[in-house]
This record gives C-alpha cells, structure tokens and sequence, in this order.
C-alpha cells in the first residue's frame, strides 16, 4: 500500500511529460489568439476555464467570425464529447475516495492525456489524481500566456519535438496493453484502420477529425466487445 | 474584443466542456455489470488512444521522418515497458535529432 504522500508525487511526476506538451500545444494557441485580435489576459482565461486543445482552437474561430451562440454550443459539444466517454470510463476506475465534490472537481481535469494515465490505473486514487492534474493545468495556462506575451520565439524544431510528447504518452499506454493481450492489440488494430480511413478516403475525410476519433474507437471497442468479449471474472 | 463579446462565448464554451466532461462522471455511480458493456468500457480507452494517435501523429512536426523517428522511438520504448515519461522523451529526442539531421546536416 502507498502512502498518501508517495501517492501524490507519483501523480505529480506523471504529470511532467503532460505538462512540458501542454506548454507546447497552448504556445500555439497564444499566438493564435493573439494575432486574431484577443489580448492575452484573454487568451489564458480561455486556456484555464476551458483546458481542451481542439476545442478551444475551433471556439477561437467562432468567436473571432463572430458565430452564434448555437454554433459555439454545438462545436463544443461535438468537439469535446471524446471526454463523456473518457469520464464514464474513469468513473469505473475511481475508487470510493473520488465521491461527491472531488467528481465535481476532477472532471474539469479529464483530457485526453491526463484521462490517458489515469486510464492506465489498475485503481484511480485521489491522492494520485490530485498529484496529477496540477502540473498539466499549469503547463496549459502558462504556455498559453507565454505565447500570447512571447510570440514565436521558441524554434519550430523544439515545437515539434514537445508536440510528440502527447503522442508518446498515448503510445505508452496502448502498446504495453497491446502487447499483453491479443483481444486489445485487435481493439488498437481495428481503431487505427477505421480513423485511417476517415483520414485517407476521400469523401469520409470531409468528416471532422474529432467525429472521426469518436467514431473509430466506438466502432473498434463495440465490434470487440461483441466477438471478443473479456473473460469474466 | 469587447468584453460584451468575448464573455458569453467564453461561457457557454467553458459551460459546455465542463459539463460533457462532469455529468457522465458524477452520474456514473453504479459499478457496470453487463459483459458487453463491461468490455466495451475496458477497450474504450485504447481505442480511443490509438485513433487519437494515429495518424493524426505522422502531421505533428514539420517533417514526415522526424515524426517516423519520434513514433519509432516512442514504441520501442514502449514495447519494452519503459514508464510513460521515458516513453513520450525517448519521442522528443528522435524527433529532435532528426530534425536537426535534416535541417542542418542532411540538406
């Protein structure tokens, strides 16, 4: 059993690669924001009440277009459904310290990449989530101020190589599971193929890429679910 | 922007992506029990992990092979079970010594 503390740095530590991506991604977002005509006390205000990549970049655009509130809404909502599902799963994997106020809270730090290493929990602690949820926030807010203050200052080649950490931390989950089970490395398989082919065939790429991720990895998990359910126990 | 304008989108884009991601999360008491429903949840994450990766992950940098160097790095680090910041820093190198073969040594 660990200890609260060493439970707190873990989650802590977990959160550095997230974090250092964070800064990266929302250093674009900064920028974009700023040179679409924000100031950059509102450009962090976006990136700490909304903390979401896609989301916030499309929602940019609408309100810079001047979209109607229904548009802003919907794109939301689409956008961002990926975290309904990413919640529901967490919610089967939060222990009974997560209860009440802390599920309020919590929620607000589902993303993709935290939602990645809780995912990877046999058993999702507070303690561990706490730790966790800190330092990516802090990444996503500060890197968003940097950029908007900033400009492009940071090299295109320290850009793309921070951008490749998000990635990296996705695949550091799925392989490892991949590899130890036959039914997850056909999940993955299936998963891959389907978003390729909204990626690739012309026509399903008209599709946004947001749609075609929720697609793709109901349409993977389903279909395995159903012909190659776990065992019970 | 005018704060007139700039603050009900503000809300309604942080209302809405709040609340995708908390009512399913504080709804969500019981434990599933459906085998169906049970393997589905448990597919889901890698799933979704694996559609997000791919192959959004070969347009992330500014040059096809720097991003083929990152993703190979990333998965045999991967494959060999190191730990997730390993992992995702064995990718930033690749990437970035690619880059730098190509920008400055290769070119």
């Amino acid at each position: 059993m660990n200890t609260g503390i060493s439970e707190w740095k873990r989650g802590l530590v977990s959160g550095i690669p997230i974090a250092l991506g964070y800064f990266a991604v929302s250093f674009t977002f900064g920028i974009v924001a700023v040179s679409s005509g924000l100031n950059w006390q509102e450009a962090v205000l976006i990136s700490a009440l909304n903390l979401t990549s896609a989301g916030q970049f499309a929602g940019l655009n609408i309100m810079i277009a001047a979209g109607t509130y229904f548009e802003m809404a919907l794109s939301q909502l689409v956008i961002n459904l990926r975290y309904a599902l990413m919640s529901v799963a967490l919610s089967q994997k939060a222990d009974e310290s997560i209860h009440g106020i802390y599920r309020w809270l919590f929620a607000f730090f589902h993303t993709d990449e935290i939602f990645a290493v809780a995912a990877g929990e046999e058993r999702l602690t507070r303690r561990f989530f706490f730790g966790l949820m800190v330092l990516p926030f802090f990444g996503w807010t500060l890197g968003t101020l940097a950029g908007a203050l900033g400009g492009s200052i940071l090299p295109d080649m320290i850009c793309d190589a921070l951008g490749l950490a998000l990635y990296g931390m996705f695949i550091a989950i799925f392989i490892p599971a991949a590899k130890g089970s036959r039914k997850v490395m056909a999940v993955v398989a299936l998963a891959i193929c389907f978003n390729c082919c909204f990626y690739y065939i012309p026509g399903l790429n008209r599709i946004s890429s947001g749609f075609a991720i929720i697609i793709s990895a109901v349409a993977a998990a389903a279909l395995a679910a159903a012909v190659l359910p776990e065992e019970e126990g | 922007m005018p704060l007139g304008t700039y603050l009900p989108y503000l809300l309604i884009m942080a209302a809405v992506t709040y609340l995708v991601r908390a009512l399913p999360y504080v709804l969500m008491k019981k434990k599933i029990e459906n085998r169906f429903v049970k393997s589905f949840m448990a597919y889901l994450p890698y799933a979704v992990l694996a559609a997000m990766t791919f192959p959004a992950i070969l347009y992330a940098t500014s040059f096809l092979w720097s991003a083929l160097a990152g993703l190979a790095a990333a998965v045999i680090a991967a494959y060999f079970e190191r730990g997730l910041f390993t992992v995702a820093l064995s990718a930033c190198f690749a990437a970035l010594l690619a880059e730098v073969l190509i920008r400055y040594i290769i070119t």
